[in-house]
């Protein structure tokens, strides 16, 4: 029995806009051997995997069936989260304090080069009312943004300085490929894809994979002196029809921040966290996110842009990493961002590694039209982090 | 944290082969709907939304996110599993998992299929490597074809005691009003019904169907004083994976994955002597075959007597252990829902709730889910 549930290895194997040498299968593989070795750990030492992939993206009816030679999953319980990445840990860290199990492999994968991926998208619009408008996610991601922006204000020219942000920031960081030292101007120039978003503002199709290793309180010392511990997660999902939704704001994401919140014990975000990963599909969600995660008041996500705080060297780093425009697949993005948050915490993070100390940090993952579902996992490295688990849903008063 | 969990409601939907009257979110909705009923409950008494179904079937792609408004997940923490066939036991398990971790109390699980608004078996074809298997042993009825041969060459079973399963199964269904085929059959229907892939005639293999169900899982807490159900509690639960190559796998039909978590469940829930200690049990059985060569697999009876359990009559609804009361798959599949719908059956029984198809005196209850390349996941469940 598990009161807690920790990180003890990470590994990513690099993304790349098309890696056509590798099968799903191969690209899985090296990933996860990529991870045992680094643990020292032997397939039969795994208890259980969670991995994450869509059946759509990787053209495959029940895709984990394409991995489970490469995951280790003979004769082991496996399960696919077909979502994000960061709810299969939020997930594999559930299987971990149901008791049943010790540890817990979590994959994900996406191999996006081999779909047409506004059609696929396309497929997520339901077939009656809004499939033959042509929606995609980049649309109902313009439609978020133009909401966003004029409530508040915010110019082309401020989305596109989270979009230069992010891609110099990727220029350092060894396992993305899109990244280049950009200035807004030339963010502006780019192809406008769905106005206000330009394709340098937008997520690039991508392929790749990673994996992290989830250990209980009582094995996870086993694997590694630096555990990182899940001190809180929570995760909601609103409504369907962009129309429902004010689509300004980012109300599962405050939800499923204020569940891990207090799971945590946090009180303070924007004093209490030392850096944030998050999942910017889109320029403009490294301005709106910070807003619904309690980092600044709403419609002042640019003006904390500008202040340079979340820079890799300021008092609050966000997306060291460059984020998801640097280049990173769906499934894959928001495991990527636990992974960068935990390395940043053990001072593993290499060329994107921020000076500051980082004790606590924040990943988030979604998936959806305009980040529809959200998840939000904070990460501490403080062993004294709560030995004793809080609900993140349930009501006060509640045993 | 390791607590106890428990079924506490089931819903289902009426199937057919086509449900016209209803879209994707309305069929989810129908079974939502009957199992907050059930469980005299509102949305907001849910604290989790698990759902899942095989996206290739319908052509939509993340459909959770269509559902929102169906399961009532909003604003809730919602997670889409879909483990292929398995599905259903996996978004099941999933919820014992949920509620076993200390961090959610009631969790609504939910399969759903709805196969006429697309193509199952070329959907089912993509699952297969593209390379090796799609263009000869793609979907469910080529393999299980080759995989009973195998099974009626080495053991002598023949196509009659095959039958026999078609003939039990559908003689259930009728007691059933939520079974999708509830005409009865005989040995004679079933041997002269049309060729799909020698040995399998039609009335060997499952329908399709569009559906769906929904379980809800409960703490100790919810279980007991909330529930007006007797709770059905999780005693065990296994779930193996396995190569993805079915032509890979000696004896593929007698399923080495569910023998391993047959083991793995029976240690953790006591059982030494299934065929006595299980007072029902429903199986997710694709084909008349599967179902004979399951009792081996399970320990019923020793390898290669399955044939002879069926003859000796010990799995009807009057024998020692009956096996699907409820129709079972070959008289309902909606795929999604299918692995959980066995779960929520052998809750019902359970529960003392299953109406005409009620077994008497169930206090220990097996499902099987069956998915993949020939993956399993057990659950036992247990009274109070």
């Amino acid at each position: 029995m598990s009161n807690r549930v920790a990180i003890v290895g990470t590994f990513q194997s690099g993304c790349e806009r098309e890696k056509r040498g590798r099968h799903i299968t191969e690209l899985v593989y090296e990933t996860v051997s990529g991870l045992m070795k680094k643990l020292g750990m032997e397939m039969s030492q795994v208890d259980n995997i969670v991995s994450c992939s869509q059946d759509f993206l990787d053209g495959r009816t029940i895709s984990n069936r394409t991995i489970p030679e490469a995951e280790g999953a003979y004769l082991k319980s496996e399960a696919k989260l077909a979502g994000d990445g960061s709810q299969a840990v939020f997930y594999g860290m559930i299987r971990i304090l149901s008791g049943k199990y010790q540890n817990c492999l979590v994959l994900a994968h996406a191999k996006m080069s081999e779909g047409s991926q506004n059609v696929i998208a396309n497929a997520m619009f339901d077939p009656i009312y809004q499939r033959a408008l042509g929606l995609d996610e980049i649309i109902a991601a313009a439609l978020q943004a133009r909401a966003y922006m004029t409530r508040y204000k915010i110019t082309p020219e401020q989305t596109a300085e989270a979009a230069a942000k992010a891609l110099t920031s990727a220029a350092r960081n060894k396992n993305v490929f899109r990244g280049k030292k950009i200035s807004a101007k030339q963010v502006l120039a780019s192809k406008m894809l769905s106005s206000p978003i330009h394709e340098l503002e937008a997520f690039m199709p991508a392929d790749g994979a990673c994996a992290l290793m989830l250990a209980s309180e009582q094995q996870a010392f086993k694997w590694t002196k630096s555990p990182v511990w899940i001190a809180g997660a929570g995760s909601a999902i609103e409504q369907y029809y962009l129309g429902d939704r004010d689509l300004s704001s980012a109300a599962a994401l405050k939800e499923a921040a204020k569940r891990a919140y207090k799971m945590a014990g946090i009180r303070h975000p924007e004093k209490e966290i030392d850096l944030v990963e998050l999942s910017n599909y889109f320029s403009f969600q490294e301005l709106m996110y910070p807003e619904a995660l309690g980092l600044c008041a709403p419609g002042k996500g640019a003006a904390l842009l500008a202040s340079g705080k979340t820079m890799a060297d300021g008092k609050l780093p966000v997306n060291p990493s460059g984020g998801v425009l640097g280049g990173n697949p769906l499934c894959v993005s928001g495991l990527t961002r636990v992974i960068e948050a935990a390395d940043q915490i053990n001072g593993e993070a290499g060329n994107i590694q921020v000076k500051k100390p980082v004790k606590i940090a924040l990943a988030q993952g979604s998936y959806g039209p305009a980040g529809q579902s959200q998840c939000v996992l904070v990460l501490s490295g403080d062993a004294k982090v709560k030995a004793k688990v809080n609900s993140p849903v349930r009501k006060k008063g509640k045993k | 944290m390791a607590r106890k969990a428990a079924i506490i409601a089931a819903g289902q939907t009426y199937h057919k082969s086509k449900r016209r009257d209803v879209n994707i979110v309305e069929l989810i909705h129908e079974a939502v709907k009957a199992c907050l009923e059930d469980a005299q409950m509102g949305p907001k008494d849910i604290d989790a939304v698990l759902i899942g179904n095989m996206e290739h079937f319908e052509g939509v792609y993340n459909p959770d996110l269509w559902a929102v408004d169906a399961t009532g997940a909003l604003m809730k923490h919602a997670l889409k599993i879909t483990t292929g066939g398995t599905t259903g036991a996996s978004v099941a398990h999933a919820g014992y998992y949920h509620v076993a971790s200390g961090l959610f109390d009631c969790v609504l699980c939910i399969g759903w299929e709805k196969q006429s608004d697309g193509d199952t078996t070329a959907g089912l074809i993509f699952q297969s490597d593209p390379l090796f298997e799609r263009s000869n042993m793609a979907g469910a009825i080529g393999t299980f074809a080759l995989a009973a041969s195998e099974y009626m060459d080495r053991f002598g079973i023949s196509e009659e005691q095959a039958a026999k399963v078609a003939v039990k199964n559908r003689g259930n269904a009728v007691n059933n009003p939520y079974a999708h085929l509830r005409r009865p059959v005989t040995v004679q229907d079933v041997l002269t019904s049309p060729p799909l892939a020698h040995p399998i005639k039609l009335l060997d293999m499952c329908p399709t169907s569009d559906g769906a169900c929904a379980i809800i899982v409960a703490s100790e807490e919810v279980a007991r004083k909330k529930s007006p159900n007797k709770p059905a509690w999780f005693k065990a639960l296994a779930t193996r994976h396995d190569q993805p190559f079915n032509s890979d796998l000696p004896l593929l039909i007698n399923m080495r994955t569910l023998q391993s978590a047959a083991k793995e469940a029976y240690k953790q829930a006591g059982i030494t002597n299934p065929r006595k200690q299980f007072d029902v049990a429903e199986f997710y059985e694709p084909c008349t075959f599967a179902e004979l060569s399951w009792y081996e697999a399970l320990g019923f009876c020793e390898l290669g007597g399955g044939g002879k359990l069926i003859d000796s009559g010990v799995t009807e609804m009057t024998g020692e252990l009956p096996v699907n009361p409820s129709g079972g798959v070959i008289s309902t599949n909606c795929i999604g829902a299918t692995a959980m719908i066995r779960v929520a059956e052998a809750a019902l029984q359970v529960m003392g709730k299953a109406g005409a198809r009620q077994v008497d005196g169930v206090k220990t209850a097996l499902a099987t889910g069956f998915g993949g390349s020939f993956w399993t996941e057990i659950t036992i469940l247990e009274g109070n």
